[in-house]
């Protein structure tokens, strides 16, 4: 790695945070897309947004960066107010939209000087920049290649070499990792954990758990414009499931359903399984032993649980 | 909080790095500009200002290629801004979203919309200096070096017509809605605004109807610089255009404004 070390990384400040939002309401129309939230993102740290599809995260990140309007409270990012000081934030915050917008009539490496040129950077000033992010991405041995030539994972590394190339202090990202395969996946996980140790402050939304456990030291799991909790993973796990899952999956008779209730802590069930959380699952499972026709599956707690037990199991759509 | 969409764009440098990035695309598909730069205004001189001419004769005093070869100077910008402005700028708006990439940079849509502005005007000048090059050829340039003056007229006849186009794109849903713009608009013009006949041949009324147009103004100076005549009332007709240009730029940003804030 030699890309060189973020403003943020030179001098460590922990004191201000990054972002910090006061009441803030977006409407569209009659809808409230993001109803009167409060949060601070600190900095170095990375801070997930988690939520259903129209949870009014996408519209956070975008009013974050001056490119959505806000119709009350106080959003400020690296202790500029917007939407005034718009421009002087997106100078120092690089955008990794949901959707690759790659200029298709550049080769990659054009694709990062000609976005480059857009925050005022010459050719010269960030030609060597330009290679250590090209490295970064594994995209060296393409760095001739259009566009059009690269697979989704690459277009996907491009897109976030290109929001790195006026060196941010911020990188907001917007559904990273959707639609790729595990392999890139897991790459861009790693990437995104070396910005991070680097200083680099992360903003992401997504909706993988995975990805937001892997990732983030602290996120808000929203739902209907609103925050419904904050915490890191582990806290959040701890306030609202129990540590222990046992999911059965297929028919589960009344009296065995009975039973489980009797046994654990809470039992629910959902479509075709039934899913009992407890704190001590030796028990249920000696009870339940080797069933006939049900598939028992016996798993620690994590953040998909926490997210259902939020935000409930009715589809989105 | 809310930003108003009819806020007084603000003019600054940063707009060139859009232009910039129109001019690498444009090098890149060079051949195939040149052709259509050079190819299409030598069918149009030789094909009517020698075949047509042969039969209409003299025009106003000059031969019909000379009067025809200053109108298309014109009427040709007025053509290569305006599917600019319509068909590039809407590709690189929506499909491409290359202005949502840019909208993450420093740039505001002031900026991006001067340089499509500025970038379409260009495409137009480069248009009229191929027909300039090939009406010289001809002998169609009786005007010598004094038609190079007629080339910032193109420029800002350019700007003149890009905003408008910009406007049709900013309420486009799709490249079809272009045709009512080159039906109801460029192509009447193209036909009445004096590239092919003198104004003066059309009904009075009519006569007075085209002076709403930007291109007949555009034509009443180009024409005599290019055949080396006095022009008659140039500030008036330069001030039409600038009119046209600085009042359809502001639309064109407050219209992408709402298009693109949300």
């Amino acid at each position: 790695m030699t890309l060189p070390d973020p403003p943020s990384a030179r001098s460590q400040t922990t004191a201000a945070p990054v972002v910090r939002a006061r009441g803030l309401v977006k409407c569209f129309g009659a809808l409230r897309a993001v109803d009167a939230v409060d949060f601070d993102i600190p900095a170095g740290r990375c801070f997930g947004f988690l939520g259903p599809n129209g949870a009014g995260k996408t519209t956070t990140l975008k009013m974050l960066m001056g490119l959505a309007d806000f119709d009350a409270g106080e959003l400020s990012v690296l202790g500029h107010a917007l939407p005034a000081e718009a421009r002087a934030i997106r100078a120092r915050v690089g955008l990794v939209p949901q959707g690759d917008n790659l200029d298709p009539d550049f080769t990659v490496r054009e694709n990062l000087f000609m976005y480059a040129r857009f925050f005022g950077l010459s050719r010269s000033e960030v030609a060597s920049r330009v290679d250590a992010l090209l490295e970064f991405a594994n995209l060296t041995h393409k760095a001739e290649a259009r566009v059009d030539q690269l697979s989704g994972g690459m277009q996907r590394r491009l897109t976030i070499a290109r929001a790195l190339v006026n060196d941010p202090e911020v990188v907001i990202l917007d559904e990273p990792t959707s639609g790729l395969d595990p392999q890139v996946r897991h790459v861009i996980w790693g990437r995104l954990a070396e910005l991070r140790a680097r200083g680099v402050t992360l903003v992401l939304t997504t909706h993988y758990m995975e990805e937001a456990e892997r990732l983030c030291d602290e996120l808000v799991v929203m739902d209907h414009g609103r925050i419904l909790d904050q915490g890191s993973p582990g806290e959040l796990i701890a306030r609202h499931v129990e540590p222990d899952v046992i999911e059965l999956r297929g028919a589960v008779s009344d009296g065995v359903f009975a039973t489980l209730t009797s046994m654990a802590l809470r039992v629910e069930r959902h479509g075709t399984a039934v899913y009992v959380y407890t704190g001590a699952p030796g028990p249920i499972l000696d009870f339940l032993g080797q069933p006939d026709g049900l598939t028992v599956i016996h798993r620690r707690a994590g953040l998909e649980d926490v997210f259902l037990h939020l935000t409930g199991r009715d589809l989105r759509e | 909080m809310k930003r108003s969409i009819w806020q007084l764009p603000r003019a600054r440098m940063a707009a060139f790095s859009v232009f910039a990035r129109n001019f690498l695309v444009w090098r890149k598909l060079i051949g195939p500009a040149i052709v259509l730069n050079f190819g299409e205004p030598v069918i149009y001189l030789l094909g009517l200002g020698i075949g047509l001419g042969a039969l209409v004769g003299d025009i106003g005093g000059l031969p019909y290629l000379v009067f025809l070869a200053s109108g298309i100077v014109a009427s040709s910008a007025m053509i290569s801004v305006s599917f600019e402005g319509m068909y590039s700028v809407y590709t690189r708006m929506v499909p491409q979203k290359t202005f949502d990439a840019i909208m993450a940079t420093p740039l505001d849509i002031d900026d991006i919309i001067l340089g499509e502005t500025l970038w379409a005007a260009f495409k137009g000048l480069l248009s009229a200096v191929a027909i300039l090059i090939v009406a010289a050829l001809l002998g169609a340039v009786p005007g010598g070096w004094m038609a190079l003056w007629a080339l910032p007229v193109v420029f800002l006849l350019g700007l003149a017509f890009a905003g408008p186009a910009i406007v049709m794109t900013a309420i486009a849903d799709n490249y079809d809605f272009f045709n009512y713009y080159f039906v109801l608009v460029v192509t009447p013009m193209f036909m009445l605004s004096g590239v092919f006949f003198p104004i003066e041949t059309l009904p009075d009324w009519m006569q007075t109807a085209v002076l709403v147009l930007p291109l007949t103004h555009a034509i009443e100076v180009i024409r005599p610089l290019i055949v080396g005549e006095p022009v008659e009332h140039l500030l008036a007709h330069l001030a039409v255009l600038a009119g046209f240009a600085v009042v359809a730029y502001y639309l064109a940003v407050a219209l992408v404004r709402r298009r693109l804030w949300n």
